[in-house]
């Protein structure tokens, strides 16, 4: 069942200069209800700008986002996100962090407490309670994050490349987390991310999308599930990233200046 | 260790002040009583405090600054993180403190005895003109650099927009705002005694005014002594205030 509907969306940036960005070119896309989708493209290519559209912190220049059918035109308690640079309230701790929504939803002290140190402990931050943000690692930092937006319930996670700005170990460990609590949670995940490996780990439906302006140029059933074994997921990558590099080179290479120009 | 270095610096001033005092009377470069010793400023500090009305004057003065600080702290703050939330207070403010803000505020002094007379308002508008400025520049500032991550983050989790401006950005703006507030309160003080000395009937700087034109020197340089005094205690006392509403902020250990 379709849950998020995006159709004919665009994004103009500067829109009434000499100089307008398109961002997003046209997207149309579907969402299911409950499903994990991943959306991979090169850096500029609006991925981020769509989720930010979908999470309803920006507007969209044309088309529009709907969700069970309402227009998306301002953030709701339904949708919860989780920022690459996680964009915790550094002034409080761990504690008050995932205690925030409960307190904005007005939920008395014992209870926000009980359903807080629930979420802690579901992101393994346990005895960390009364630390503030940044006396923990950027992976720490992020299991609060998402230990602060599961705390509301929302049905919709949206994530723009949670885990971009961590290693490579714990990187790998918050994907089996994520896909665990996805699992034992009935809800819908938008995930974006640059990594491909990380896009087929995740999801069994992953959306790549070309450069600036940024459309879809392929939707991919991996035919795998989610979380599938290593091998698999290296070979299926491999897959998607013959289809994405084009577009990367294109972001990498400026328009207009092949190798020999580039090299004089 | 560290407090013995922090005074030791003082303590060499003082010596040399000894020094110099005597030796100027002694050569005669001085009349004595023109530039009391150390020693005989303390001594003015004691006939002062067992005079009885030391306390009364130091209670007007805090009292005058204080009031004057914490008015400006709390309009200021408001202006400043309403200047960087709408823009028609900012169109509305910003030319205001571009054109007030080279005005030496202690000008204004003289004009504010005339509106408010010589007791407490008067003083305590000048003081809170001084403040105001750099509270305002401060919160403005501090607000305008918050994350809008921090603030989509705070929307997706239930904060409508005015509960936004004190949950969130006062909160992130927050340590801006403690270094402005920490630079009005040193203002705070030059303009409290400025209009003590200029016409008052109480305070600190009116015990100055008074014991300078009595040639009651050893005493006057006590009573700047105590202001002095005051000031560097509120300094040390904001500085730990701070660093506890910031301790969020200490790095790891």
């Amino acid at each position: 069942m379709t849950q998020i509907e995006i159709d004919g969306v665009g994004k103009i940036y500067q829109e009434d200069t000499p100089e307008p960005i398109i961002a997003i070119d046209r997207i149309d896309l579907d969402v299911e209800r409950n499903q994990f989708l991943t959306i991979v493209g090169p850096s500029g290519c609006g991925k981020s700008t769509l989720l930010h559209m979908m999470g309803g912190f920006i507007s969209a220049s044309s088309g529009e986002i709907r969700l069970d059918g309402a227009v998306v035109d301002k953030p709701g308690p339904e949708r919860g996100i989780v920022f690459q640079h996680f964009a915790l309230f550094p002034w409080k701790t761990v504690l008050g962090n995932v205690e925030y929504g409960l307190v904005e939803k007005g939920i008395r002290k014992p209870e926000r407490r009980e359903i807080a140190q629930h979420y802690i402990d579901m992101v393994k931050l346990t005895g960390f309670e009364n630390a503030y943000p940044n006396r923990l690692s950027g992976g720490m930092q992020q299991r609060v994050a998402l230990a602060r937006m599961l705390a509301c319930d929302p049905e919709i996670l949206l994530m723009d490349e949670p885990f971009g700005a961590l290693d490579a170990q714990t990187r790998q460990i918050l994907q089996e987390e994520l896909l665990d609590i996805w699992r034992q949670h009935t809800k819908t995940v938008v995930f974006i991310t640059h990594d491909v490996r990380e896009a087929v780990f995740l999801s069994e439906k992953v959306v790549v999308m070309t450069a600036r302006p940024g459309r879809i140029k392929r939707i991919i059933e991996t035919g795998l599930g989610a979380g599938a074994a290593r091998l698999e997921v290296d070979r299926k990558a491999e897959e998607v990233w013959d289809i994405l590099r084009d577009e990367v080179l294109k972001t990498v290479v400026p328009t207009g200046m092949g190798p020999t120009a580039a090299a004089s | 260790m560290t407090t013995v270095r922090f005074y030791t610096p003082l303590a060499i001033v003082i010596l040399i002040w000894q020094i110099f005092a005597m030796g100027s009377v002694a050569v005669g470069f001085m009349p004595e009583d023109m530039l009391p010793t150390p020693a005989q400023v303390a001594e003015g500090m004691l006939h002062l405090a067992q005079g009885g009305d030391l306390a009364y004057h130091v209670s007007v003065s805090v009292y005058r600054q204080m009031a004057g600080f914490l008015l400006a702290a709390v309009v200021g703050v408001s202006i400043g993180i309403g200047m960087a939330h709408f823009e028609w207070v900012k169109t509305t403010i910003e030319p205001l403190v571009r054109i007030t803000y080279p005005l030496p505020k202690s000008a204004l002094i003289p004009m504010l005895i005339l509106v408010f007379g010589i007791g407490h308002n008067s003083k305590i508008f000048a003081v809170f003109l001084g403040c105001l400025l750099p509270v305002v520049l401060s919160a403005y500032n501090g607000t305008r650099g918050v994350e809008s991550q921090l603030v989509w983050s705070a929307r997706s989790l239930g904060t409508g927009s005015i509960r936004m401006l004190w949950k969130i950005y006062f909160s992130a703006a927050l340590p801006e705002i403690l270094s402005g507030l920490r630079i009005a309160l040193a203002i705070s003080y030059t303009l409290l005694i400025s209009s003590e000395l200029l016409i008052s009937r109480a305070g600190v700087g009116y015990l100055i005014q008074t014991l300078g034109e009595a040639g009651e020197y050893p005493r006057m340089f006590a009573a700047v002594f105590i202001i002095s005094l005051i000031g560097f205690a509120t300094d040390r006392l904001y500085i730990n205030l701070m660093n506890w509403l910031l301790r969020w902020r200490e790095q790891e250990a």
